[in-house]
């Protein structure tokens, strides 16, 4: 049962276009994680004096993954959708690096789903961005 | 002693015209998403026209949370950066030409961004205004909200702050 959930998250994340757009891969997932990532790429550039990309990528990456976590937690059954969610920018990302990003669900109630995610570049130490969010379950 | 003759409607709007579209050119994302901006006076609505590319759940189907996040986070720094350029732009410090050379032009850097989505993105084009609530030397607090058909029902908001671009980090 288990594994079909796993599948399906897995097969959802890969069918839908704007993730497709962004070039975002799911790395891995896991009981109630996701890992993820996305290249660097100019077209998706928000500040062109440093280079560095836009948040809205970044938070697109992290609510992706946020919902791939909720959708792995064996008590989610089917779809979910984003209630909020909240990223803080640390640092700018270094341009030419992929960045990755690591989704925890970390509680589930019949209602809403709490998650907690980080997005790195390619210093694991000093994240980019972290994200925290409120999720539906059983949508 | 006579007031000054205003400028002709058409050298003001060419001004203003020139500003928003170097500020928005200077932003690579803004044209992968595909937004545009209606400018009336001073006032900017943000436009995201319906792309097969912004759908995040293709059975409904319905926009990416991201898209629609970025969207807004386009508005609010766009607004942003445009109140900043305004005076400038309006006492003719900033002419056409320097406008068109770009480098005056200085973007914010989002310290948070916080959304909430009301109902589900439609496949529709999508429209954003955004507040300037506090803008100080350092940082600014700006809102803002989206809607499609209906103006009177938003599909999600946004709260964020951003770094101001002469301010040290």
């Amino acid at each position: 049962m288990a594994i079909d959930k796993t599948k399906m998250a897995k097969q959802f994340s890969e069918a839908i276009p704007h993730a497709k757009a962004l070039g975002i891969w799911l790395d891995d997932i896991g009981q109630g994680t996701a890992e993820m990532g996305m290249p660097y790429n100019e077209k998706f550039i928000g500040d062109p004096a440093t280079g560095v990309i836009h948040g809205g990528a970044v938070f697109a990456l992290l609510d992706g993954c946020c919902g791939a976590a909720v959708m792995s937690h064996p008590d989610q059954k089917g779809l979910t959708a984003t209630i909020d969610l909240r990223v803080d920018y640390m640092r700018p990302a270094t341009p030419g690096q992929n960045i990755r990003a690591k989704a925890t669900c970390y509680n589930v109630t019949r209602n809403v789903a709490f998650v907690r995610a980080v997005a790195l570049d390619d210093n694991d130490e000093k994240p980019v961005a972290t994200a925290a969010g409120a999720f539906v379950t059983g949508a | 002693m006579a007031a000054k003759r205003p400028e002709p409607v058409q050298v003001i709007k060419q001004r203003r015209d020139a500003a928003l579209a170097a500020l928005l050119a200077s932003i690579p994302y803004i044209q992968f998403l595909g937004i545009e901006f209606d400018r009336r006076g001073d006032e900017l609505t943000a436009v995201m026209p319906y792309h097969e590319k912004l759908v995040g759940n293709p059975m409904l189907p319905a926009l990416h949370g991201g898209a629609t996040a970025a969207f807004l986070e386009v508005a609010a720094v766009i607004e942003l950066g445009w109140a900043g350029l305004w005076k400038s732009v309006e006492t003719g410090a900033l002419t056409p030409d320097a406008i068109a050379q770009g480098d005056l032009i200085k973007i914010p850097k989002t310290i948070d961004f916080s959304v909430d989505y009301l109902r589900s993105g439609l496949p529709r084009d999508a429209y954003a205004r955004a507040r300037v609530n506090r803008s100080g030397r350092r940082y600014a607090s700006v809102y803002v909200e989206a809607w499609q058909d209906n103006r009177s029902r938003i599909f999600a908001q946004a709260t964020g702050h951003f770094l101001m671009p002469d301010s040290d980090s």
